[in-house]
């Protein structure tokens, strides 16, 4: 494999998200956890495939918490740790995340985080992970392109290690899976085994202790400001001064195109750091100015940190930024030239002829042959769809709100098909069937689960046990190793002290239909284990 | 084409499936082994269940943006010809439409007829180039998986891309695993004619 070959100088082709991965293998990793998420699946794809060769420890972990948690053991270890998820994984994770920042790390910890702007492989929400940043005090690295995702991973890595502080690296989708030539460093031999030895002045977060580390921590993110000032990735082109811009990440790359295309000479500010921000850098540079320019993606959270820092230093400068640029949707290299050009005064011709069509859209569909089409014809067979709520989450079975399936009436966050379903029950009392995939069972299905027994109410639940996480890439997990002989869903259910569980093959149809209805009858919760795989996953058994 | 091209841009569009991004590595090499800079953007994951996907390539001198820019492209790829109306946002009158002459039907949509669909595309570009490449491909190896290849092949012996097929030839072997290389190189061929 070319990703893993040591020669120094070499330039080859690599997506964002391999690139990371080289970057983390130059700087030495020896731990890797992750929960599988688009557009962050790559990172744990490869891992997956190269940890033996790499003598790197790699797990898919059951879900973001637990891959941070699994990733702060190993820091406190001594281990070189690196941690992978998308944008909503972050959340599932910040309650682990914000004490890890006051303990700070023992071994350096990268946390890689993945947006989705315009939402190409989300659903629930257009999220910014950028202001998690500020709530957390993580220092938040943010590359641009492959190139720049290998060298800020081994620069993360350099700045854990020298401030004792867990480092956040935030990509879009449009960095992870954005390839170009990038040249290759040195790969560093993973070190020793780790050695937890006892340090509770560090590792205990306990008050009063706890408001010390507060402090501390404080102090620390003043240094790394210091660093911050001083980075060459925080770069600036100097041009002359008519208009200045102020960017970051993949919008650089639209600025930069958009400088070319218009024929422009100004000066660009490129934060490599998004927190600390060099604010000596951002004033001096704007001290210079008489317009400025702030071209970023979606939430306008580094404008309004230009504002408050030009308030001091240039009271009278013009900013600019929402006013010309969406709040929602990716950035566009278009929309960028199309900013800049009205500001200076500048004809753009775009040239293209848009047609007014009724639009072609093809929304995803399942598969052909998904196992899945058995679930709702048994449905659609025992009941009538119009008089039960059907309760989604995240998975292939998010299809289920399109035509012409259209079992879906509310969706959100991995596991909370069930939580919800709850909640109705105990308001409305209306029959519910709450979908929950095997993968996101184990995620953040469980304890949903538990609060039905324990406050007693009576949803039924279908689990989507097709054996696989098959929305990402079919990664394993809990229930469907890659060896045989997972953990038994149907066992972790009784163990919850539900009554009404039955596993049942979904292409015994009438099995299916009726114990649906007899289900939906029930005073307590109940549960259908729907069992047959994924047919990606039959063509390998079979293969 | 000289060498001192400064860009040149091609979009990729059809169903999920139809093998773009290994279309898009093919070409990437291609291009790397010319000497361009490149930058590719591909989607992953959702977008790949059967919806629309948009695959971007851009090479040449200095390229920064991995997106092509509205009415940037030089070359339109179109493994279904539906796709190719969402593509129209991408072309100038001068962009080149290399065409599988072909729809994938959307499910509960009357799908645009082939009239419906080349008068349209003649609004947006003069070089509409319509293939029947999916039929030929069928014909002669009963499948039709390698169409991309073959359009592929075909822009590079028609020059519709700068570079010499024997690039794209040398990726396509980079590319391609073992078990699949043989059927590429036929299809490589039956596009030289």
């Amino acid at each position: 494999m070319e990703l893993l070959e040591n020669k120094i100088g070499k330039k080859i082709i690599l997506m964002g998200n391999e690139a990371i991965v080289r970057g983390a293998l130059e700087a030495g990793v020896n731990f890797v956890s992750t929960y599988p998420g688009t557009p962050a699946s790559e990172i744990g794809n490869i891992f997956s495939q190269i940890a033996k060769k790499s003598g790197t420890y790699f797990e898919f972990s059951t879900n973001e918490k637990v891959a941070l948690e699994a990733g702060i053991g190993a820091s406190f270890s001594g281990l070189k740790t690196l941690v992978a998820m998308k944008n909503f994984g972050l959340n599932v994770c910040l309650d682990a995340l914000i004490p890890f920042v006051y303990t700070g790390t023992k071994g350096p910890t990268v946390i890689l985080v993945a947006d989705d702007p315009s939402c190409h492989s989300s659903a629930q929400s257009e999220e910014n992970s950028r202001p998690l940043s500020f709530l957390a005090h993580i220092p938040t690295l943010e590359p641009s392109d492959p190139q720049e995702c290998l060298d800020f991973t081994k620069l993360a890595f350099q700045v854990s290690a020298r401030f004792k502080i867990p480092v956040m690296i935030r990509t879009t989708t449009r960095v992870a899976h954005q390839k170009m030539l990038v040249q290759l460093g040195k790969i560093t031999k993973p070190g020793n085994v780790g050695r937890f030895v006892k340090n509770p002045h560090q590792f205990i977060t306990l008050p009063p202790r706890v408001l010390e580390m507060k402090k501390e921590l404080l102090e620390k993110i003043k240094k790394i400001k210091d660093f911050s000032e001083k980075s060459k990735i925080n770069k600036l082109e100097i041009r002359n001064w008519k208009l200045g811009i102020i960017t970051s990440g993949t919008p650089y790359l639209y600025v930069m195109e958009a400088l070319k295309e218009l024929n422009l000479n100004l000066p660009v500010l490129k934060l490599g750091f998004f927190y600390p921000l060099p604010e000596k850098k951002i004033k001096n540079f704007v001290k210079k100015l008489k317009k400025v320019l702030i071209v970023e993606e979606l939430e306008p959270f580094l404008e309004k940190e230009v504002e408050r820092l030009a308030k001091d230093a240039n009271p009278k400068l013009k900013i600019f930024g929402r006013n010309l640029i969406p709040e929602v949707g990716e950035l566009k290299p278009e929309i960028v030239s199309s900013a800049i050009a009205k500001i200076m005064g500048k004809k753009i011709n775009l040239k293209s002829n848009i047609l007014n069509l009724k639009s072609v859209k093809r929304l995803p569909q399942l598969c052909p042959g998904c196992p899945y089409w058995l679930v709702i014809s048994a449905i659609k067979k025992a009941v009538d769809i119009k008089k039960v709520i059907f309760g989604g989450e995240i998975g292939c079975y998010m299809l289920f709100g399109n035509p012409p399936i259209n079992l879906q009436d509310y969706l959100s966050c991995m596991g909370s098909s069930v939580g919800i379903a709850h909640g109705i029950k105990k308001s409305a009392g209306q029959k519910v069937i709450a979908f929950v995939g095997d993968s996101s069972f184990f995620h953040a299905g469980i304890p949903p689960l538990i609060n039905t027994v324990f406050n007693k109410s009576n949803p039924l639940i279908i689990i989507l046990n097709n054996q696989t996480t098959a929305m990402t890439g079919h990664q394993p997990h809990p229930g469907a190793p890659v060896t045989p002989n997972g953990i038994n869903i149907e066992n972790i259910v009784r163990a919850c002290g539900v009554k009404y569980v039955k596993t049942i093959d979904q292409t015994n149809q009438e099995e299916f239909a009726n114990t649906i209805k007899e289900f939906l009858e029930k005073d307590e919760v109940s549960v259908i284990v729907a069992t047959r795989p994924c047919v990606f996953v039959a063509k390998k058994q079979n293969a | 084409m000289p060498k001192n091209l400064d860009q040149f841009n091609i979009v990729i569009v059809g169903t999920g499936g139809q093998g773009q991004i290994t279309l898009l590595q093919i070409l990437a090499e291609a291009a790397f082994s010319e000497g361009y800079e490149i930058k590719t953007s591909e989607l992953h994951g959702l977008s790949q269940r059967g919806g629309s996907v948009e695959v971007h390539l851009r090479f040449g001198k200095k390229i920064y943006s991995p997106l092509v820019s509205q009415g940037k492209a030089d070359l339109i790829l179109g493994l279904e010809m539906q796709e190719c109306l969402k593509a129209c946002y991408y072309a100038n009158p001068k962009t080149i439409f290399l065409i599988n002459k072909y729809v994938v039907p959307i499910p509960l949509q009357k799908p645009f007829s082939e009239k419906e669909i080349l008068e349209n595309l003649k609004k947006c570009s003069k070089e509409i180039l319509l293939i029947p490449a999916a039929e030929i491909c069928q014909k002669e190896f009963g499948t039709n998986v390698v169409v991309g290849i073959y359009l592929l092949s075909l822009a590079s012996f028609k020059k519709l891309i700068p570079f010499k097929p024997d690039s794209i030839l040398k990726a396509i072997k980079k590319i391609i695993p073992e078990k699949y290389l043989e059927l590429n190189l036929k299809t490589f061929k039956l596009a030289q004619g």
